[in-house]
């Protein structure tokens, strides 16, 4: 007979198997690029401009362009998506435009980005003819993380007990000013988050600033929001597969200063979801 | 309070506007879509399109047939879903039911970690770790193969397969567990004939998004399967993908020209996958509440 307490030990043990196999790259791939890319940052690599073909010097164009990028994306996302998340969990109905709004929010969540930088060369670039530009960039990264946002905000509003709307109403204030005073103030560290995850997102996605911004190699700042601009992941990726013999410390320091944006943004949201929840107060 | 009731119906109206517009910007990014991209079907019928075998957009006549490139993906994915569906579910029950909570916290956090790496530096570290190492056990002249995509992809697709599974675990009723237990079965037999049939519908959503994700990546599968527009015979081979022939090549369409009126043309019929994939799971995820 098949003994079921050792099945159970070999079938924890693959399980536990999967689990390495997942974890353990992930910490590999984490050392790596640090143990390699640490020793290629200095503040001249911080702060130069890329030469010689962009086998030399440093990334401050595409760091700034970055940073132009992401600022643009959340001034338009977080608006838009901070009152939908609010329509949906104060205003809506649980009928078929709130099944069908639910539904579109999972499916902007699930579109390739590659197909958002279709999308933006469309409409932003080519319809509205703001050619490949900071705005355009901008504008369809902010479409792109606009599901992220809409559904923690959601969350964290709906997190927010409903006593606490009851009280207010029935002091005389008004539906919106319930929200505005009571509801929004113990929802911001929820929606902290998700913006702050949003923006690590649109930090680092590169196939939808492709066709909509991102300049090749761009030796000054971009002065216009309708200028082109570098992009920190673009730019690894140009210097990975497109210019032959670049520096292997320029790559290794560029994917990490790359990861390190990204990661210290996750980071933070993770903090600030930790403290609002251990600082709870029902 | 005149002025307030004003203000709080334009405060109102202006909520429900971007209420809907999640709906208004998928129906605007499927409008640009067809725009452009439908154009392609007064040159090539949608037969010739998609089960055309050979992909030379700029020779002339262009030849405008995406079959290589369709298999490119579908080859990539199903190697990608090999991979990361056991290994993904594995994690997901490790987590849900087998880690001490304190090692159940850092496990997660590794996960959300490999979430939030950019396609573009897990692309980078497989053009420098997975490719020649590819390259050198299977002796190989290039490591940039439909393998190599294939384990890359798998490790971008399992974040999303661990949480939606793990969710699914959590959600099967205590009761179950406790009913099975008191039946003497062990920890083990709960999990594979209690709680896997339980949570089966979300599962299913996990691996189908897992999946979606996979179709859907450009950056990491560009750099490391080595974009090659020809029908693949083994796994072992440079392919190219949907996604990647997008990004690799609408940088040098001209605007109006047939090559850019088939990338969009490219476009929707990724637009459309991942529009039936995300339905379906979603309806697989409602199934289970």
């Amino acid at each position: 007979m098949r003994n079921p307490h050792r099945t159970q030990k070999i079938a924890f043990f693959l399980l536990l198997l999967a689990t390495l196999l997942i974890v353990v790259p992930v910490g590999l791939i984490v050392v790596i690029i640090i143990q390699k890319g640490l020793p290629g940052i200095s503040w001249q690599f911080l702060s130069d401009i890329p030469r010689q073909g962009m086998r030399a010097g440093g990334i401050f164009p595409a760091i700034v362009g970055t940073v132009y990028l992401v600022t643009g994306a959340i001034v338009f996302a977080l608006p838009i998506g901070l009152l939908a998340a609010i329509y949906l969990s104060e205003y809506s109905k649980d009928n078929f435009l709130t099944r069908l709004i639910k539904l579109a929010i999972v499916n902007l969540a699930g579109v390739p980005s590659v197909v958002y930088g279709l999308f933006g060369l469309a409409l932003f670039v080519v319809f509205f003819k703001l050619g490949a530009s900071i705005l355009a960039g901008s504008l369809t990264l902010g479409i792109m993380i606009l599901p992220i946002i809409i559904t923690s905000s959601r969350e964290a509003l709906e997190s927010v007990p409903y006593t606490f709307r009851e009280v207010s109403l029935s002091l005389g204030a008004s539906k919106w000013q319930t929200i505005r005073h009571i509801v929004l103030p113990n929802a911001i560290p929820g929606v902290l988050t998700g913006t702050i995850l949003g923006l690590g997102r649109a930090a680092g996605e590169t196939a939808p600033i492709l066709f909509t911004v991102a300049a090749f190699y761009l030796p000054f700042l971009p002065k216009s929001v309708f200028d082109q601009a570098m992009a920190l992941p673009y730019h690894l990726y140009v210097i990975s597969t497109q210019v032959p013999n670049v520096d292997e410390k320029i790559r290794y320091g560029t994917a990490f200063v790359l990861l390190a944006l990204v990661l210290f943004m996750n980071l933070v949201a993770i903090i600030i979801r930790y403290q609002f929840r251990k600082k709870k107060k029902w | 309070m005149v002025v307030r009731k004003v203000k709080e119906f334009i405060i109102e109206k202006l909520i429900l506007i971007c209420g809907i517009a999640s709906i208004f910007f998928v129906l605007l990014i499927f409008l640009f879509l067809a725009k452009e991209g439908l154009a392609v079907f007064k040159i090539v019928s949608p037969s010739s399109f998609l089960g055309g075998k050979s992909w030379y957009p700029i020779s002339e006549p262009p030849q405008l047939g995406i079959l290589p490139l369709i298999l490119g993906s579908a080859i990539v994915t199903l190697g990608a879903a090999v991979i990361s569906v056991p290994i993904g579910v594995g994690c997901a029950i490790y987590i849900a039911e087998i880690a001490p909570l304190k090692i159940k916290e850092v496990l997660k956090a590794g996960i959300e970690l490999l979430a939030a790496i950019p396609s573009v530096v897990l692309g980078f570290i497989g053009m420098v770790t997975l490719v020649p190492m590819v390259k050198n056990v299977f002796h190989l002249p290039t490591g940039l193969t439909a393998l190599s995509g294939s384990i890359m992809l798998a490790f971008m697709a399992m974040p999303t397969i661990v949480s939606i599974a793990e969710d699914a675990l959590y959600s099967v009723p205590k009761t179950y567990k406790e009913g099975a237990f008191a039946l003497g079965a062990t920890h083990w037999q709960t999990i594979w004939r209690v709680m896997l049939p339980a949570a089966s519908s979300g599962i299913l959503a996990a691996v189908m998004l897992g999946i979606g994700r996979v179709i859907g990546e450009t950056m990491a599968v560009m750099m490391i399967t080595g974009n090659s527009a020809v029908i693949p015979q083994s796994i072992l081979v440079p392919v190219r993908t949907l996604t990647a022939t997008i990004a690799a090549e609408m940088g040098e369409a001209v605007v109006g020209s047939e090559h850019y009126f088939a990338l969009f043309a490219i476009g929707i019929v990724l637009f459309v996958i991942s529009f039936a994939i995300n339905v379906t799971a979603d309806l697989f995820l409602h199934k289970r509440q």
